[in-house]
C-alpha cells in the first residue's frame, strides 16, 4: 500500500519534481552569493545615521530598503529621473545596481509558476504536494526496508539502481520534506488562504503639519539599528500631511516629518512571523547556508527519478503475465505468492505453466488475496514467500498471516511453502519461516517441509521441483530463467588441474574476454564490467538452466576465471572439466555486490574451502592498495588441492596477502578450517573488534561450522556474527 | 490589451449609474521594459481637496500585494469593495492596459485629478506614479509616468 502511495505520484509528477528540483537547486546559490557580496553594516549602526549618510550622497532619496542578506539598496528620484542602487553602508555611496537578476527572476518565475501564471503556481504546489506525499511514503519504505527506524543508515544490498536510490534518498528526504511543506505553506499565502496579511497601522488622521526635521533628530530611527530594518519611506517633498514609514523586524509605524514624533505602531502578527521564516526556510533568504544545504539535497531528486524509474521498469518486467490462470473455485492447486520486487512472480509463472502443462489446473494469486473459502476443489495449496527486509512479510503478503490466524482451522489441502530469500542476510527466508510455523501451528497438514530458494538460484529451484512432482505424483521440471540474460561467448585460453589424488578432480579454467561493444562497455553491461565475486551463469549444453559459478578474477585482469570441481554426474562441471584450451562456453555475467570487500582500508579476514578460494584468491590478486588481508584456507592435500599455491608466495612477497593460514584434512591428524580458526583465536578476536571484515566462501556446511567457530571466538568480546552481518562486516557465498 | 465593457464598471461611485450624463472614457496605460515581472496598477481618482474619491481600474489579482501601492492602500485601507468587479490581471513590462469606462460628465473640469499607483515584485514602490487632472483640454495628451509608466492618456 505504502509502495503505491510512492509509485505512482513519483511516475506521475517526476518531470514536474525535477523541473522544481533542478530550478530549485539553482536558486539556493542566489541568497549565498547575495550575502557574500553584499557589503555589511557596521555593528551598532543606526537607521538615522545610515539615511543620513544616504540622504547626504542622493537628496531624493524615497526609500531604503535592506534585504533578509542585509544588502542595502536605496531608491531616489534626481532632477525628474529615477535612480536606484546597492549602498555601502560606511559610505553611503551606491556600489552596484539594484536591478533585479535577470537569471534568477526568469529561475523563480520558472520554480514557482512555469511562466503559466495562476494555472502554472497551482501545477508546480501539486508537484510539491506529490514531493511531500513522496518524502513521507518513502520514509516509511526506507524504515521498513531497513528494518526499522533505529537502522536508518544501514548498509544497503541488493541492486544497484535500488540501492543508489535509497543511498541519496536517506540523506535527501529531510531536505525534500522541509522543502516541500514549505512551499505548500507559500502557496496557500499566496492565494490567500492563510491569515496571515501583515497588519498596517491606520494612517494617522492628524500630522504636526510642519517638515524637516533632521534625521539625525527622529529619535526612533536613532534607536533602531540597521540589522532590524526592512524599509524605510521618506515623505513626499512638499506634502505636509506625509510621514516617514518605518518598517523593521518588529512591525511597521509612521513618524511625523515635523516632530519625529512616532504616530502610529503596529506589531507583527503571530502569522506574519511564521509565515516570514517558512519563507526564509524555503528560500534560503536570510538562511544562506540552510539554503545552499536544501539546493544540494534537492539535486538528489533527478537521480532519484532515474533510479526510482529503473526500480520500477525492473519489478514490471520481472512480473510476467500468467496466461490460463483458473478461477480460485475450480483449480486443484492454488499457488499464493509474496513478492516485493516481482521476482518471485516468475517463479510462479514458471511453476504454473509446468503444473498446467502436467494436467494440472491451477489458480495463482497474490498471498495478500488468500482465501479459503474460495478454494471448493483445492487438493493443495502452495506458497512463494520472499522476505522483506529484516523479516517483513513482503508486498503482495500483506495480512496473510492475520488472515490465517484468524481462520477457525486449517484448510484440508495440504501445504508446501517455499522461501525465497538471500543468504547473505541474516532474516534468510524469515517471512516464509514465519509462514512454516504459523501453518504447522494451525494443524495444516504438510504436503512438503519448508524448503528455500537462495539468490533466485534455478538449481534450488529444479530440486524442489522434482520433489514436489513427487509428492504429486508427476513427473515436474521446473526449467526456471529469471530473467533472460544476454549470453556471451567466452574461449577457454588455459587449465590447471589439481586434486585428482584426493578424489576431488578440480580444475582452474581461464577464459578470454568476450569482445564487447561500445556501448556495452559504456553502459556496463555484462563482461564488460566485472569483479572477483560476482556471478559467471554457464549455460551447459542439454539443459536450459544456467549454473551459477563464484568469479576469481576481475575485469581488470584481463580475463574470466572459475574454479570447478567435477561432481559425480554433474552435467555443466562434467563438460567444463572436459573443456580444452579453445574450447567455448556460452555464459552471462549476474553481479553479486553483496560479496564485495568493498574500498574500506579496514583489515580483511578471508575463510574458505575447496573450490572456495577462487573468489577470495581473486580478492587477494586484486588488493593492489595493500589492505591487510588474513587467508584462511581449507584443502585435503597440499600436494594435491592446493589452489593458487603457485602464486600465493608472490603474492605475500607483494604484500597482497599479509597471512596465509592452511588447515589440511587428509593426514595424520585431519585439520579444518575451523580448527585453523580457532588456533587463531586472540588474533581474530583483535581484529574483528577493531574493524575488520569477515568474507566466507565454500559450501553449506563449511559455512555454518565457521559461524559456530567464529560466534566461540567472539564470545568475550560480546559480537556475535549475527550482529556483524547486520553490520555488513560478515559476508558469506555458500553453495 | 485590456478593453471592458462598460458595465462591469458600474458599480463604483464614478460612473454614476443610469444617469444620462456620463460618456465612454478609454484609459491607456503602457508601460516601459524596466526588466521585471508584471506591475500591480491602481488606478483612481481624487477630488480638488485632495480626497480620495473612488477607484477605477485595479490590475493585479492578489490582494495581499495592495498594501505596496502605497497612495492607494492608505486611502482605502485595502478595502476590497471598492475594486469589486473593476479587477484584472498584472500588466508586464513594455505591455499596455487598454481600458473603456463609462465616466460621469461631472468627473471633467471639477479639479478632480487621475492617479496611477504601481507595484513591481523586488523592485521600488511607485506610490503616484501618474497624476493628471480630467480635463476636457487633457484628453488626448499622453503623460509620462515616474518610473514603470511610458505613456498614460485618456481619450473620449
Amino acid at each position: 500500500m505504502i509502495r503505491a502511495f510512492h509509485r505512482w505520484p513519483g511516475l506521475f509528477a517526476l518531470v514536474l519534481v525535477t523541473v522544481l528540483a533542478l530550478s530549485g537547486a539553482a536558486l539556493s546559490v542566489f541568497p549565498a552569493a547575495e550575502r557574500l557580496g553584499a557589503p555589511q553594516a557596521e555593528k551598532g549602526l543606526s537607521v538615522a545615521e545610515l539615511a543620513t549618510r544616504i540622504q547626504a550622497a542622493y537628496p531624493g532619496v524615497e526609500q531604503i530598503r535592506r534585504g533578509p542578506s542585509g544588502r542595502i539598496t536605496a531608491y531616489w528620484f534626481d532632477g525628474g529621473a529615477p535612480g536606484s542602487a546597492v549602498i555601502d553602508p560606511t559610505t553611503g555611496q551606491g556600489v552596484a545596481s539594484a536591478d533585479p537578476n535577470q537569471i534568477e527572476r526568469w529561475l523563480t518565475n520558472l520554480h514557482r509558476s512555469l511562466f503559466l501564471g495562476d494555472g502554472g503556481r497551482i501545477a508546480m504546489a501539486a508537484g510539491a504536494a506529490a514531493m511531500l506525499v513522496l518524502s513521507l511514503s518513502g520514509t516509511a519504505l526506507v524504515a521498513r526496508r531497513a528494518g526499522g527506524w533505529r537502522h536508518w543508515f544501514t548498509r544497503l544490498r541488493g541492486p544497484l539502481s535500488g540501492r543508489l536510490h535509497v543511498e541519496i534518498a536517506r540523506i535527501a528526504v529531510f531536505g525534500l520534506f522541509l522543502s516541500s511543506a514549505t512551499a505548500l505553506w507559500m502557496t496557500a499565502s499566496t492565494f490567500d488562504l492563510l491569515p496571515d496579511r501583515g497588519a498596517t497601522p491606520a494612517f494617522p488622521t492628524a500630522v504636526s503639519g510642519e517638515m524637516g526635521v533632521a534625521l539625525a533628530n527622529l529619535a526612533v530611527l536613532g534607536d533602531t539599528p540597521v540589522a532590524e530594518l526592512r524599509e524605510l519611506n521618506f515623505p513626499y517633498p512638499g506634502d505636509a500631511t506625509d510621514v516617514f514609514t518605518l518598517k523593521t523586524d518588529q512591525g511597521t509605524g509612521y513618524l511625523d516629518q515635523g516632530t519625529g514624533a512616532l504616530l502610529n505602531w503596529s506589531d507583527l502578527t503571530g502569522w506574519e512571523r511564521v509565515s516570514e521564516t517558512i519563507y526564509m526556510l524555503h528560500t534560503g533568504q536570510g538562511a544562506a547556508t540552510l539554503g545552499l544545504v536544501l539546493g544540494i539535497m534537492a539535486l538528489g531528486v533527478p537521480a532519484m527519478g532515474a533510479t526510482g524509474v529503473l526500480v520500477w521498469l525492473a519489478a514490471r518486467r520481472g512480473r510476467p503475465r500468467i496466461r490460463g490462470n483458473q478461477p480460485a473455485g475450480q483449480a486443484e492447486t492454488i499457488l499464493l505468492v509474496g513478492s516485493e520486487g516481482g521476482s518471485t512472480w516468475g517463479f510462479a509463472a514458471t511453476l504454473h505453466a509446468a503444473l498446467t502443462d502436467a494436467g494440472q489446473s491451477v489458480h495463482v494469486a497474490p498471498m495478500s488475496g488468500f482465501a479459503p473459502a474460495r478454494y471448493a476443489r483445492a487438493k493443495q495449496i502452495i506458497v512463494l514467500a520472499a522476505t522483506y527486509g529484516d523479516g517483513a512479510a513482503p508486498a503482495s503478503a500483506k495480512g496473510f498471516l492475520d488472515r490465517l490466524s484468524a481462520l477457525d482451522r486449517a484448510p484440508s489441502s495440504a501445504i508446501a511453502v517455499l522461501g525465497f530469500g538471500d543468504r547473505s542476510f541474516s532474516a534468510y527466508c524469515a517471512f516464509a519461516r514465519d509462514v512454516a510455523a504459523a501453518a504447522k501451528a494451525k494443524g495444516w497438514p504438510e504436503l512438503l517441509p519448508l524448503d528455500t530458494i537462495d539468490r533466485q538460484s534455478p538449481q534450488d529451484f529444479a530440486r524442489w521441483g522434482r520433489a514436489l512432482g513427487e509428492a504429486l505424483g508427476i513427473d515436474l521440471e521446473l526449467a526456471h530463467q529469471p530473467v533472460l540474460p544476454t549470453t556471451e561467448t567466452l574461449t577457454l585460453i588455459s587449465r590447471r588441474d589439481y586434486g585428482a589424488e584426493v578424489q576431488a578432480p578440480t580444475a582452474i579454467l581461464r577464459f578470454t574476454l568476450p569482445r564487447a561493444t561500445i556501448w556495452r562497455r559504456l553502459t556496463g553491461a555484462g563482461f564488460s564490467r566485472f569483479a572477483a565475486g560476482d556471478l559467471i551463469g554457464i549455460m551447459p549444453e542439454g539443459s536450459p538452466v544456467p549454473r551459477l559459478y563464484s568469479l576469481a578474477s576481475a575485469r581488470r585482469d584481463g580475463f574470466v576465471e572459475i574454479v570447478v570441481r567435477k561432481h559425480p554426474g554433474g552435467l555443466c562441471s562434467g563438460q567444463l572439466t572436459t573443456l580444452v584450451p579453445g574450447d567455448t562456453v556460452t555464459a552471462f555475467l549476474r553481479r553479486n555486490p553483496g560479496f564485495q570487500p568493498g574500498r574500506s582500508r579496514a583489515p580483511l579476514i578471508l575463510i574458505g574451502a575447496g573450490t572456495g578460494i577462487g573468489p577470495l584468491a581473486g580478492f587477494v590478486r586484486g588488493n593492489a592498495q595493500r589492505r591487510p588481508i588474513h587467508l584462511y584456507f581449507g584443502m585435503r592435500h597440499p600436494d594435491s588441492d592446493f589452489f593458487y599455491g603457485e602464486e600465493m608466495p608472490a603474492w605475500q612477497e607483494e604484500g597482497r596477502l599479509a597471512r596465509l593460514v592452511t588447515a589440511v584434512s587428509r593426514g595424520a591428524r585431519p585439520h579444518y578450517v575451523q580448527d585453523a580458526l580457532r588456533g587463531d583465536t586472540a588474533e581474530l578476536a583483535r581484529l574483528i573488534r577493531d574493524g575488520a571484515r569477515v568474507m566466507v566462501c565454500g559450501g553449506r556446511g563449511m559455512a555454518a561450522g565457521v559461524a559456530d567457530t567464529l560466534a566461540e571466538i567472539l564470545a568475550p568480546t560480546g559480537l556475535t556474527p549475527a550482529v556483524l552481518k547486520a553490520e555488513g562486516r560478515y559476508v558469506e557465498d555458500v553453495y | 490589451m485590456k478593453s471592458l465593457l462598460a458595465a462591469l464598471a458600474l458599480t463604483t461611485a464614478l460612473t454614476i449609474p443610469g444617469i444620462a450624463t456620463a460618456r465612454p472614457v478609454a484609459l491607456t496605460t503602457t508601460l516601459n521594459n524596466y526588466g521585471g515581472d508584471g506591475a500591480y496598477l491602481a488606478l483612481y481618482v481624487t477630488d480638488a481637496d485632495g480626497a480620495y474619491a473612488g477607484s477605477l481600474w485595479m490590475a493585479g489579482g492578489k490582494s495581499k500585494y495592495y498594501e505596496h501601492l502605497t497612495d492607494w492602500y492608505r486611502a482605502t485601507g485595502g478595502d476590497p469593495a471598492q475594486i469589486n468587479g473593476i479587477t484584472g490581471a498584472s500588466v508586464g513590462a513594455g505591455r499596455t492596459l487598454e481600458i473603456t469606462l463609462d465616466l460621469a460628465d461631472a468627473l471633467f473640469d471639477a479639479g478632480y485629478t487621475l492617479h496611477i499607483d504601481a507595484a513591481v515584485e523586488n523592485m521600488r514602490d511607485s506610490p503616484n506614479e501618474v497624476a493628471v487632472p480630467l480635463t476636457s483640454e487633457g484628453a488626448d495628451n499622453p503623460v509620462g509616468g515616474r518610473r514603470y509608466v511610458a505613456s498614460f492618456g485618456y481619450s473620449m
